[in-house]
């Protein structure tokens, strides 16, 4: 038996050490807010915040976490970066399918914990470990920025042209 | 300039009898040809239908049913039926909004659900079934929703104006209420809707003109947004059903290749490894989790018989299809004069390679079969195929079947397919428990349903002005319509796809011939939908070679084009608003920094891309900025076509960079992002899409930003460089800039694979 400490609840859970965490909280514990994509961490979608820190869960032995505090997409909106993200996201309309925003908010919530207000390529090295094969990448950057500056960046960068506008 | 306009919608009343004109193109095209009988003739309606009043009660039996998509309760709640399925392309937004313009509602006040499988209720009028792809779902839709939307609307005003007394045309809808301003009353749907259900449908409604459109038109946020931001959105992966087990499965990896034999000793033996399934090309270890099925499955001695493709390469499979391109039968797609005998000639070869999905959910189905019943939780594109494979191979009639679609985690066109959903319900028939087959990333890869291979041969004969007067374009490789619905082929066998926006194209040409040779593949490699297909692969070839005419004219690739556009008013705006946004021939720009231009009309929309990319000295690619420029008649929601212009540009610039599918020993060789890689955020350029606006009927734009990718991506490496690519992906080594490049520094634009990894 292990004992983990998942978005604020203690769980018992009978599995062997070297399980990935990503298939306790999803096949066990039954949070399937967190994604599998690759099972090898190239895409991102199993991030999950252990003690804050963004971990690809579907590499992470579940034996290893100890008592570090896990923290999924399920309460991730109930810390103050994480709500400014999804409310960011939300006012952005980030999503497509939505399979990768998950990992992609985890990972956006911990660089905004770390650094309030990233430069560009914070947000790059940030996030390029985060697939996205809808390709939201554009808004993902502009959502980022907003809730860091809380201005709202340009999103409809679509400007319809009045008929006969071009030359 | 002024833009040629297509009528607009008139307040006219429209008669629910007569058949609608429809932006055609791309795969619609083909069912089109169809003419409306056989399969096309299964479609939605605005109506009530023979089979509306079972599905209403199924779905919970609310009090104002009208069709297949409207649910409305005594309590004022308004549910939507969605008929298209949701894979990231905002499609329930899309639909919704076109079913609360008419009905009179808020997009605040609607829940959306799930269609059930029928083609009957919830066919594609374009794709003769309950089919989403094709980037047909608005236009085949646009017009049908709206009056599905309006019938409602008219049976709750008549019902308010009975209990009225009052004349329905003295009454207004507006946010669930109907009122009636001369008395001052106002009653929500909830209390009219039971009388509304007891009237006759209407055989004319009225639709509103355009320009009192409060929801059609505004960039709104999507319906799922709330859900998927917070992790609660069930797609197919996260089902969960009481009892159920999970398993992990394995198909031969060669195409056609069988299952031998297994040991499964040690796998039995592993803790939490419930049992172990075979099926004919195929093994599947059952757990209580992925994890102790995905160690069951390692720990199984497989012997395969890999059949007769056990040998089979990438090299032979391309030496085949050349064979074919160069003396293979061919079917005339158009003819149009003849060609020249004299002038310049023009002629190149294009290969294109074959290419994953990768959806970011592998894919997956839950299923529960019992002597007589079967249940299936998946996403998918084609819920009623699905329907028609559980009976067939569960022997249960349909009315014993219950398909419970889900969201999807991507689409692209994979989830046009039933392999799998055909494999799982395979596998669970042996076991008494529900099961939810789960493929890993690397079964997923492997065992994709790739989109084709293709090597296309394209000519020109030019005027004394460097101008085409013929044009020649001889297409090979195999079809996906032929196996895929092969009623839909044309005259002579022709695949319609094969030549999608080539044989038709947007310049002035006076003379053409254009071929398609069909190539098929080994028994055994299937090959699939693949986001943009026919239209992706010849926008490519066309608009590659449409730079290189410009470039044997000695003229600036924007010219040439301007020049063959004269008599197209709407693709010459969009080429000419590109090239303002980008400041085409403005200020000069750095070495080995180039902008390639590709104009294309494909799905019904016509679009123009300039991308600006910088080329290393060693050959990597810096995407530096796209501007994309849109005529997609009406737009729906501007937010979403946005978002699909931007995802699609990135889909199509990730395969062009990075994406092919390779063949050894008669397997595919890639497994995960590592070796079939996908474009990262760091690699993302600024992308600026421009739509022009006018009153025609919706375009496609699920497929349009992949298909114009690559080309104005290519151009621009040709600008950078100087190097024509007549082969996707890019090779790297053609783009080097001499010998000495290398020797000096390391490339710094490979992707991080991220920082923050465990």
């Amino acid at each position: 038996m292990l004992s983990l400490s998942v978005n604020g609840e203690s769980h018992s859970v009978d599995v062997p050490a070297d399980m990935p965490l990503l298939w306790v909280l999803r096949d066990v514990i039954g949070l399937t807010g967190t994604k599998f994509g690759c099972g090898i961490a190239q895409c991102g979608a199993c991030t999950v915040h252990l003690d804050g820190q963004p971990v690809r869960s579907c590499v992470l032995p579940v034996g290893s976490i100890g008592s570090k505090a896990i923290t999924t997409i399920e309460a991730i909106g109930d810390t103050p970066s994480g709500q400014k993200i999804q409310q960011a996201w939300l006012d952005v309309d980030v999503v497509q399918c939505g399979y990768c925003q998950s990992g992609q908010i985890m990972s956006a919530t911990a660089l905004l914990k770390r650094s309030p207000n990233p430069s560009d390529a914070e947000i790059d090295a940030a996030m390029s470990g985060n697939i996205c094969r809808c390709g939201t990448y554009v808004r993902i950057r502009a959502a980022i920025k907003q809730a860091a500056t809380g201005k709202l960046e340009i999103l409809q960068t679509i400007v319809t042209s009045p008929e006969g506008a071009a030359p | 300039m002024k833009l040629k306009t297509g009528k607009p919608q008139t307040a006219d009343q429209i008669d629910l009898n007569r058949r609608h004109a429809i932006q055609s193109g791309g795969l619609a095209i083909a069912f089109l040809w169809l003419g409306g009988s056989g399969i096309a003739s299964a479609a939605i309606n605005a109506r009530r239908q023979p089979g509306d009043a079972a599905a209403a009660l199924a779905d919970g039996n609310p009090a104002f049913a009208p069709n297949a998509f409207i649910r409305i309760g005594t309590d004022g709640t308004v549910r939507l039926v969605m008929p298209m399925v949701e894979m990231g392309q905002a499609i329930y937004t899309g639909s919704s909004m076109l079913l609360a313009e008419e009905l009179g509602i808020g997009m605040d006040q609607i829940t959306v659900e799930h269609s059930p499988p029928s083609d009957d209720l919830y066919g594609m009028p374009l794709l003769g079934g309950q089919i989403t792809g094709g980037s047909t779902s608005t236009r085949g839709t646009w017009q049908v929703l709206r009056e599905a939307g309006a019938v409602a609307r008219t049976l709750l005003v008549a019902a308010a104006a009975a209990q009225w007394h009052v004349d329905p045309a003295t009454c207004t809808v507006d946010r669930g209420m109907v009122r009636h301003t001369p008395s001052g009353r106002s009653i929500g749907f909830g209390a009219v809707a039971s009388a509304a259900a007891q009237l006759p449908m209407p055989d004319k409604v009225q639709l509103k003109d355009p320009k009192d459109f409060q929801v059609i038109g505004k960039p709104l946020r999507r319906v799922d947004s709330a859900d998927k931001v917070k992790g609660a959105t069930q797609f197919g992966l996260d089902v969960r059903v009481p009892g159920m087990k999970i398993a992990v499965v394995k198909a031969c990896p060669t195409f056609g290749g069988k299952l031998a034999s297994v040991d499964d000793k040690a796998a039995r033996a592993i803790p939490g490894v419930v049992d172990v399934i075979r099926i004919g090309d195929a093994v599947a270890v059952v757990g209580e989790h992925f994890w102790a099925a995905k160690q069951g499955l390692e720990a199984l001695g497989i012997t395969w018989d890999r059949g007769e493709n056990a040998n089979l390469t990438t090299q032979q499979l391309r030496d085949a299809l050349a064979e074919s391109a160069l003396n293979g039968k061919s079917i005339v797609a158009r003819e149009v004069g003849s060609r020249p005998a004299d002038g310049k000639t023009v002629e190149s070869v294009y290969q294109l390679p074959m290419l994953a999905h990768a959806t970011m959910e592998p894919l997956n189905a839950t299923v529960f079969v019992t002597s007589d019943k079967c249940e299936i939780w998946l996403g998918t594109q084609v819920p009623a195929r699905v329907l028609d494979v559980a009976a067939k191979i569960t022997g249960l009639s349909k009315d014993k079947i219950i398909v419970h679609n889900q969201y999807l985690g991507g689409g692209f066109g994979r989830r046009l397919e039933t392999d799998s959903v055909e494999q799982a319900l395979a596998l669970a028939k042996q076991v008494s428990y529900p099961l939810k087959v789960v493929w890993t990333r690397e079964e997923d890869i492997r065992h994709d349903r790739v989109r084709p291979m293709y090597h296309d041969r394209i000519s020109a004969v030019l005027d004394a002005n460097g101008r085409p007067a013929w044009y020649g374009y001889r297409t090979s490789g195999g079809t996906v319509l032929g196996r895929w619905a092969p009623m839909a082929m044309g005259k002579d066998g022709l695949d319609s796809d094969a030549v999608e926006c080539v044989a038709e194209v947007p310049y002035e040409i006076p003379n053409l011939k254009v071929e398609w040779i069909r190539h098929d593949m080994p028994p055994g490699l299937i090959v699939g939908w693949w986001r943009g297909v026919g239209s992706t692969h010849n926008l490519f070839v066309v608009e590659s070679f449409m730079d290189e005419l410009a470039h044997h004219a000695g003229k600036d690739p924007l010219e040439y084009r301007r020049a063959l556009l004269q008599k197209n008013p709407r693709s010459l705006a969009l080429l000419n608003l590109a090239a303002e946004k980008i400041g085409w021939g403005g200020q000069p720009l750095p070495a080995r920094v180039g902008r390639g231009i590709a104009l294309g009309e494909p799905f019904g929309s016509r679009v123009c891309a300039i991308v600006e990319t910088e080329v290393t000295p060693q050959g990597e690619i810096r995407l530096r900025r796209a501007v994309v420029t849109l005529d997609c008649g009406i737009a729906v929601n501007p937010s979403s076509i946005e978002a699909q212009i931007q995802g699609g540009l990135l889909f199509g610039f990730s395969a062009a960079l990075y994406s092919e599918i390779t063949i050894k020993d008669g397997a595919i060789e890639q497994s995960n992002f590592h070796d079939y890689r996908n474009l990262r955020i760091n690699e993302t350029p600024l992308i600026e899409v421009h739509r022009i606006e006018n009153s025609e009927t919706p375009g496609g734009l699920g497929e349009v930003g992949t298909a114009i990718a690559a080309p104005a991506l290519a151009n621009a490496i040709f600008a950078a460089t100087g190097v024509r690519l007549y082969k996707l992906p890019v090779d790297r080594n053609l783009l080097v800039q001499d010998a000495e490049a290398l020797k000096r520094v390391v490339s710094a634009t490979v992707a991080s694979t991220g920082r923050n990894d465990a």
